[in-house]
């Protein structure tokens, strides 16, 4: 992609670049070096700050915590992408009394912010006598708000493919919902795949959020760990691991993205899509 | 393949990470001295919705503070609870017929302590729980089992923030739906916009270590334990300006275990339960104090 | 609508405290974004593998731990005074620097949807790199990106409600205050709902519409 804009450079720019790539490693190397000066400088890599890793209840409580985040987002999950495929197939229903609202509530819950969503369901319904564990509140939010980005994908996959499919199986004497089910949907699953991720990635990073309506996930493990006066306020050797610890998840996940792809694409299944409707998703899909 | 290879490291890596470790704590507030709160058998609260749920999980779930020293602490490296707080809890769920090995805490922060009653995430709430009338209408309290002033945590060094007076154009940080910073608001003690909110105590301590804000505002109780925690920073100024009873948190119309822990309540002051339980938690800084009178309703 | 009433004041600071980051966080992450993207498709290498580290970290952490970071752990490498790095700054940073990354993003691939020949000519007319990127293809990428940048800034404008959690009054903190004050959390949240609904709906139709008027066939 990059030898796009640029030619195979010449001697006079290969100087150039190389003159660049000096200014910029010492850059970054001064940025970084700066940085890793504050951290020594304030202590942060005193062996005091990092001693709470070796307690082994710590370490349990913080694969606890893990866990939390896992069970959270495996649940979110689940639940959205059923979420997503049931409102896309609404949205692009024959019946205008199934549209209507499809495309009511999933405009509502993509307009509003999980956070208020997260308030609304454990601050705001209890006064109305529902009861909501901080879990169900944690797992509704992410489902009603990640379900209907994935709808809008869902529906940008299905609207993207080519109509000689549904044509096809109609041609067959398939109902509609046959198509939809058995057809459609599972194909626009497979071409949208690699959105579909990073929304589940942008799920798993959500969960993050519980822990303002005290869901006891990683986050919330590392806020109070790294208030604690007898390990000298790890705040920063905290964040460091629990920031690692997301990254990896995170990227697992996306790694995991790449290998259905690459899978995907061997399979003669694959249907191509035309590009306005990948684009459009992709576009949908930004956090 | 690869995958597979990336899941035997995990695995591996997990299990080294849990294999070697130390236990133990590094701090010394880890053994409590407290009585051993009795376990009482065949307890019956008649007419008690929350009750009749212990009884049938066969647990008591407790919402308590895990960041306040001497009230409501967990050490991290041992998992243990340990306070003012923690004890009276444990005396009520031992005279409710739970002993602690049927006691499960939740840490919950202040903003979130009347959904947490509400929601049922837990039986009863116990940590500097201050009662109050816009409380009552969402939930109830047997107690009060202590009452606390609201006070102020600065730096030692700092002598120019000596009352609620002197805050005056000062970063003060609070709590996230506490008291006192409501009464910081409603009273204008400082400019609205040097008012600084977070969701744990704690967490303004850390701001105050960092110079970040002048004082931190709540019970003097709370303020105690950090100050004790950290002597050679931190000073209460010790002008108390508030009376907070604190009392337990339960369901709104649970009557009959509000009665039935006011009743356990009266009887640990009458046999001297609560003064050693005081004596070996908050009273370790020498500070005397006698349990305030129970108001029932 | 009692609630919203009794407490106008309340609402209104919310909301213009929320307007003001997004507003703020919106232009600065828009700049950094597009610096990285120029970094991500420089003929530097060095500059590449950095621009690509950073996006690779900060598209991979929850924003709540960025502000986490930046509100309580930044603060004690003392980098910069702590009385200019207010609660309001510190949110502005983390905002800014996580959707940066994702602007990064958008952007590249809106780099690569320019077609070659427009990169060959203009090196034919002996445009340097910068010129190149600044006058022929980032105005052109411009129409492919638009689109989901305005997703992105939408969910910029969501994700302000973050820093109800670290100290800063804005839309997403209205609710404790109405709880302190013992007014109907609920239907405050509900307020609070709509008026997100009304900044989000006209952003999403403007989306639709530039997406549908400038998808170009190519």
């Amino acid at each position: 992609m990059s030898s796009v804009l640029f030619d195979v450079p010449g001697p006079k720019a290969r100087i150039r670049h190389r003159l660049l790539a000096v200014v910029g490693v010492v850059v970054v190397v001064g940025i970084v070096g700066f940085v890793a000066y504050r951290f020594y400088d304030t202590g942060q890599f005193d062996a005091k700050k990092w001693d709470w890793i070796q307690y082994t209840t710590i370490q349990q409580d913080l694969l606890t915590a893990l866990m939390n985040t896992l069970q959270a987002f495996a649940a979110g999950a689940v639940l959205a992408l059923l979420f997503g495929a049931v409102f896309a197939a609404g949205r692009l229903s024959e019946h205008a009394w199934l549209r209507g609202p499809s495309m009511v509530i999933v405009e509502f819950f993509r307009a509003v912010p999980l956070v208020i969503m997260l308030f609304f369901f454990y601050y705001g319904l209890p006064t109305v006598g529902i009861k909501m564990s901080p879990f169900a509140a944690v797992v509704l939010g992410l489902t009603l708000y990640n379900g209907s980005v994935l709808a809008e994908i869902f529906r940008a996959g299905i609207l993207s493919l080519p109509r000689g499919q549904s044509e096809a199986a109609y041609a067959l004497g398939m109902r509609k919902t046959q198509v939809m089910i058995q057809v459609l949907l599972p194909q626009a699953l497979r071409a949208m795949l690699p959105t579909i991720i990073s929304q589940l990635v942008v799920l798993l990073k959500d969960t993050a959020l519980g822990f303002l309506i005290t869901y006891e996930e990683l986050l919330r493990y590392a806020g109070f760990l790294g208030g604690k006066f007898e390990f000298g306020r790890p705040l920063i050797p905290v964040s460091i691991v629990v920031a690692f610890m997301y990254i990896a998840m995170c990227l697992l996940l996306t790694a995991l993205a790449r290998y259905l792809e690459k899978r995907n694409r061997r399979s003669k299944k694959h249907v191509e899509l035309d590009d306005t409707g990948k684009t459009e998703a992709v576009a949908l899909a930004a956090d | 393949m690869r995958v597979r290879t990336l899941a035997v490291t995990l695995l591996v890596g997990g299990l080294a990470l849990t294999a070697c470790g130390k236990s133990g704590s590094p701090a010394d507030s880890g053994s409590s001295s407290a009585p051993q709160a009795a376990v009482a058998t065949d307890v019956k609260v008649d007419g008690s919705k929350t009750f009749d749920a212990m009884k049938a999980r066969g647990k008591v779930v407790i919402g308590v503070k895990d960041d306040q020293p001497n009230l409501g602490y967990k050490d991290a490296a041992t998992g243990k609870y340990s306070g003012f707080d923690i004890e009276i809890a444990r005396l009520i769920a031992g005279q409710l017929g739970f002993g602690e090995d049927k006691i499960t805490y939740k840490a919950v922060p202040s903003a979130s302590r009347e959904s947490a009653i509400t929601n049922g995430d837990i039986d009863y709430y116990v940590g500097t729980y201050t009662i109050s009338d816009p409380r009552k209408e969402k939930v109830s309290f047997a107690g009060p089992y202590f009452v606390a002033g609201q006070d102020l945590l600065v730096k030692k060094s700092n002598t120019d923030i000596t009352g609620k007076d002197s805050l005056k154009g000062k970063k003060v940080c609070s709590v996230t739906g506490s008291t006192p910073i409501q009464r910081v608001k409603d009273q204008k003690l400082t400019d609205a916009d040097k008012i600084v909110e977070f969701q744990t105590y704690s967490q303004c301590v850390e701001k105050l270590a960092q110079g970040a804000i002048d004082a931190v505002t709540t019970d003097d109780a709370i303020l105690k334990g950090y100050a004790a925690q950290d002597p050679d920073n931190f000073k209460v100024v010790g002008a108390t300006f508030s009376q907070e009873p604190y009392g337990i948190g339960l369901g709104h119309d649970d009557k009959a275990l509000r009665t039935k822990m006011n009743d356990v309540l009266q009887k640990a002051y009458d046999d001297g339960t609560w003064q050693k339980i005081y004596d070996s938690t908050l009273g370790k800084s020498g500070s005397k104090a006698s349990p305030p009178p129970l108001t029932r309703y | 609508m009692d609630v919203l009433v009794n407490n106008l004041p309340l609402f209104l600071s919310g909301f213009f405290t929320t307007i003001k980051l997004f507003l703020i966080s919106a232009v600065g992450s828009l700049v950094l974004g597009t610096i990285l993207a120029m970094l991500r498709v420089s003929p530097v290498p060095v500059f590449r593998a950095a621009a690509t580290v950073y996006v690779t970290l900060l598209r991979n952490t929850p924003l709540t731990l960025v502000f986490f970071f930046f509100a309580f752990a930044f603060p004690l490498l003392k980098i910069v005074s702590p009385d200019s790095f207010s609660y309001f700054v510190a949110a502005i940073t983390a905002l800014i620097l996580y959707t940066s990354a994702f602007i990064c993003e958008v952007v590249r691939s809106g780099i690569n949807t320019v077609p070659v020949g427009q990169a060959e000519a203009s090196r034919a007319l002996g445009l340097s790199f910068g010129q190149m990127l600044s006058n022929v293809v980032l105005p052109q990428a411009l129409r492919s990106v638009v689109p989901p940048l305005v997703s992105t800034l939408i969910a910029l404008l969501k994700n302000t409600t973050i820093a109800a959690g670290f100290s800063v009054a804005e839309a997403g903190a209205i609710r404790s205050t109405l709880s302190e004050r013992g007014a109907d959390t609920m239907v405050g949240l509900l307020w609070v709902a709509l008026f997100f609904v009304v900044l989000v709906i006209p952003m999403t139709l403007l989306q639709r519409s530039l997406e549908k008027r400038w998808s170009v066939a190519r």
